[in-house]
C-alpha cells in the first residue's frame, strides 16, 4: 500500500468525529449557508482584481462607453495599453529604482536585524535590558513626521535613495521577531561554542542564522514588501522624478493623473481621453502582479511571520 | 584567594570587565544597530523640541527661540482642533466597530470549513488583498467610485442619484475608507484568530460532545473562550491606536471637497508642515498626536493586564 492510500484511509478513520449526521439538520443547513457566504465572500475578493485586469484589456472605445459591471473584457482583446506602460520610461526607471531599494535595503535590512536581535537574546549580559528599553520606548513614542524629515535633511540625504533604505533598515518589530527565532536556539549549543573559543560574529553566522532559517525567509518577505509597496518617504524625500521607484510612478500617474508619457506618444485627443483610463488599469496589473502571482507560493512564510509575531506578545 | 574574595563583593568594574569579556565581541556587532536608533530615533526625538521653539531655518533647531507652550495653544484654540479629533476618532472607531469583529467572525466561519481543498483556498484568496499596495488600493478606489466607476453604476442602479465621485462626497468618505479596509484586511487580520483557533486543544470538544452539546453550543463554550485572550490582546491594541489613523491613504483619497470629514491628525501634520514648510507648529501637532498615542497604548497595557493577565509588555 502506497503513502497515498495509507493517508486517504486514515484520513477515512478520522472523519466519523466531524461527520455531519452526528450534528443533526441544523448543522447542515449552516454549512451550506456558510458554503455559499464564503463564495460570495471570494466573489467580492476577486471581483475588482478581475475587473481591473478586464478593462485592461478591453477595447478602449467600447470600455469608455461602458458604466457598470464587466463580466468579460469588452470587443476584441486588445493590448495597446500595455504597450503605453512598457514604453514609458518612467515606468521603467521606476521598475529599476525600486529593484535598487529592494535588494541594497534587503542586505541592510537583515544584516542590520540579525546584529540586533542577537545582542537583544544574548544571556546574562549586564547591559541587554537597558538597550532592550530604549529600543522598546521607540516602538511606542515617537518625534513624529517633522522632526524625522528634518532629521533627514540635516544628514544630507534629501534627494537620495539612500534616505529610502538606511531610516528603515531595521524594523523594530521584525527584530523583536528575529530575536523569538534566535532565543528559541537551545543554550547548550551556544555555550558549548562559546566554551570551544568561538568568537560572536561566528557563532551569530554560523549556529543562530542556519537554525533560524525560516524566521529569515520571513523577514525577507517582510521588508521585500516594505520596499515594493512604500511610496510616501520617496514622495517627501525625493525632489529627482529619475529617482522615482515604482510606487511614486504610481501615484504621479495613477493618483495625480500626470502622465506626460501618454501625452507625448497619444496626441490626437479623442484618442487620449480613451486611453487616460485604461492606461491606469494596465499599470495596476503590471505593478501587482509581481507580488500577487509570487505569493501563493510563499503564503506559509507570510503567515507564520504573523503567528510568531502573535506570540511574542 | 583575593580574586574570589573580590568576585563576591563584586564591584562594578570587575564585573563590566566579565560581561565584556563573556559579551565584547556581540556589543562591537551590536554599535552599528545602536548608532541606527540614536540616529533615527532618539535624535529625531530631541528634534522634536522645536515644537516649543519658533524654528528659524537660518538660525537651526538649537538658535531658534523658545516659545514654550505657544503652538500647542494655537493648534487647541484653533478650529481645526475639534474637526481632527473628531475625523480621526470617527475613522477608528468605525474600524472598531465594523473591521475588528468581521475578521472574528470570518475566522470562525473558515474554521467550519470542512473541505480542506475549499478552506484553502478561502484562506489564500482572502489574504491576497493585503499584498496590494495602498497606492493601487486608492487607485482603484478612484476608479471604481467615479462617476462611470462600476460601484456608482450599481448605487444608481438600485436608486440612488449620485452622478459623481463618490469622493467629492463628505459624507461616503468614511464608509469608502472603512469598506475597502475590510475589503483589503479582513483575510490578513483572521491569520491571527484561526491560530488561536487551531491551538484549541481537541480534547475539549471531545468533551463537550460527549455531554451533549451540539456544533453551535461548543462554538459558545469551547471556541469562543479559547480565542478570548487573543481577541481581548488585539482589541487593547486597537483601543491603543484609536487617535493614530494613518495619513498614507488619506492623502491619496482625500480632497478640497471632503476635506471636512477626510482631514485626519496625520494628515493636518503632513500638510501644514512638509507642504506649507510650518515646521514647528506641525511638529507641535505631531508631538501633541504622538504624546494621547502613547498614554493609550499605556492605559490599554494595564487594562489588558488587569482582565487577562497579558499585555503587550
Amino acid at each position: 500500500m502506497n503513502a497515498k492510500q495509507q493517508l486517504a484511509e486514515l484520513k477515512m478513520k478520522s472523519k466519523p468525529k466531524n461527520t455531519l449526521n452526528q450534528e443533526g439538520s441544523g448543522y447542515r443547513v449552516f454549512t451550506v449557508f456558510n458554503t455559499v457566504l464564503m463564495c460570495l465572500v471570494l466573489l467580492i475578493t476577486l471581483y475588482p482584481i478581475y475587473y481591473v485586469v478586464a478593462a485592461s484589456i478591453s477595447n478602449a472605445d467600447q470600455l469608455m462607453r461602458h458604466g457598470g459591471l464587466l463580466l468579460y473584457p469588452l470587443g476584441k482583446w486588445n493590448l495597446f495599453s500595455y504597450e503605453l506602460v512598457f514604453r514609458n520610461p518612467m515606468v521603467l526607471g521606476g521598475f529599476a529604482n525600486t529593484l535598487f531599494i529592494l535588494i541594497v535595503g534587503l542586505c541592510f535590512n537583515m544584516v542590520l536585524t540579525c546584529l540586533g536581535a542577537y545582542l537583544l537574546c544574548l544571556k546574562g549580559s549586564m547591559f541587554v535590558r537597558p538597550i532592550s528599553l530604549l529600543i522598546l520606548f521607540t516602538m511606542y513614542f515617537s518625534g513624529g513626521m517633522i522632526p524625522a524629515y528634518m532629521n533627514i535633511r540635516d544628514l544630507g540625504m534629501m534627494n537620495t535613495l539612500w534616505a529610502l533604505i538606511i531610516p528603515g533598515a531595521i524594523s523594530t518589530y521584525n527584530m523583536l521577531v528575529m530575536r523569538s527565532a534566535f532565543v528559541a536556539v537551545p543554550a547548550t549549543l551556544y555555550e558549548a561554542a562559546y566554551l570551544d573559543g568561538a568568537s560572536h560574529p561566528r557563532i551569530l553566522t554560523q549556529i543562530y542564522i542556519p537554525l533560524s532559517g525560516a524566521t529569515l525567509a520571513v523577514m525577507v518577505l517582510y521588508y521585500a514588501v516594505g520596499h515594493w509597496n512604500s511610496w510616501f518617504s520617496a514622495s517627501i524625500y525625493l525632489s529627482d522624478t529619475s529617482k522615482y521607484p515604482l510606487q511614486l510612478v504610481l501615484r504621479q500617474i495613477l493618483i495625480l493623473n500626470q502622465n506626460a508619457d501618454l501625452k507625448a506618444s497619444v496626441t490626437d485627443n479623442g484618442e487620449l481621453a480613451k486611453y487616460a483610463d485604461q492606461v491606469k488599469y494596465a499599470l495596476i496589473v503590471v505593478s501587482s502582479a509581481p507580488i500577487l502571482m509570487l505569493y501563493p507560493f510563499l503564503q506559509k512564510f507570510f503567515t507564520k511571520g504573523v503567528m510568531v509575531g502573535a506570540l511574542k506578545g | 584567594m583575593s580574586t574570589t574574595i573580590k568576585v563576591k563583593k563584586k564591584p562594578l568594574g570587575l564585573r563590566l570587565k566579565k560581561d565584556f569579556s563573556n559579551f565584547g565581541g556581540a556589543y562591537l556587532m551590536g554599535i552599528p544597530v545602536l548608532v541606527f536608533y540614536v540616529l533615527f530615533h532618539y535624535k529625531p526625538l530631541f528634534g522634536a523640541l522645536i515644537a516649543f521653539k519658533d524654528y528659524k531655518p537660518r538660525r537651526g533647531i538649537w538658535g531658534s527661540p523658545w516659545v514654550g507652550f505657544k503652538h500647542f495653544q494655537s493648534f487647541f484654540d484653533s478650529f481645526y482642533f475639534g474637526r481632527l479629533i473628531g475625523n480621526t476618532l470617527t475613522i477608528s472607531l468605525a474600524g472598531l466597530l465594523f473591521a475588528f469583529p468581521i475578521a472574528i467572525i470570518f475566522a470562525l466561519l473558515i474554521n467550519e470549513i470542512q473541505n480542506n481543498k475549499f478552506k484553502r483556498s478561502v484562506q489564500t484568496i482572502s489574504y491576497m488583498p493585503h499584498f496590494i499596495s495602498t497606492v493601487v488600493i486608492c487607485s482603484m478606489i478612484r476608479l471604481f467610485v467615479d462617476s462611470n466607476g462600476f460601484i456608482v453604476a450599481i448605487l444608481e442602479a438600485v436608486g440612488f442619484n449620485i452622478g459623481q465621485s463618490l469622493l467629492n462626497l463628505p459624507n461616503a468618505f468614511v464608509p469608502i475608507y472603512v469598506l475597502s479596509d475590510i475589503w483589503q484586511q479582513t483575510g490578513w487580520n483572521c491569520i491571527i484568530y484561526l491560530a488561536a483557533l487551531g491551538g484549541i486543544d481537541p480534547e475539549l470538544y471531545e468533551a463537550a460532545r460527549i455531554d451533549g452539546a451540539n456544533r453551535w453550543k461548543q462554538t459558545l463554550h469551547v471556541t469562543l473562550p479559547g480565542i478570548l485572550e487573543t481577541v481581548v490582546l488585539l482589541l487593547i491594541l486597537r483601543v491603543g491606536s484609536l487617535m493614530g489613523v494613518g495619513h498614507e491613504k488619506i492623502i491619496l483619497l482625500y480632497n478640497d471637497y471632503t476635506m471636512e470629514t477626510a482631514d485626519v491628525i496625520s494628515s493636518y501634520v503632513y500638510r501644514r508642515g512638509l507642504i506649507n514648510g510650518d515646521y514647528s507648529f506641525s511638529a507641535a501637532v505631531g508631538l501633541f498626536n504622538s504624546a494621547i498615542n502613547f498614554a493609550l497604548v499605556v492605559i490599554a497595557n494595564k487594562i489588558s493586564n488587569k482582565v487577562t493577565g497579558s499585555g503587550i509588555f
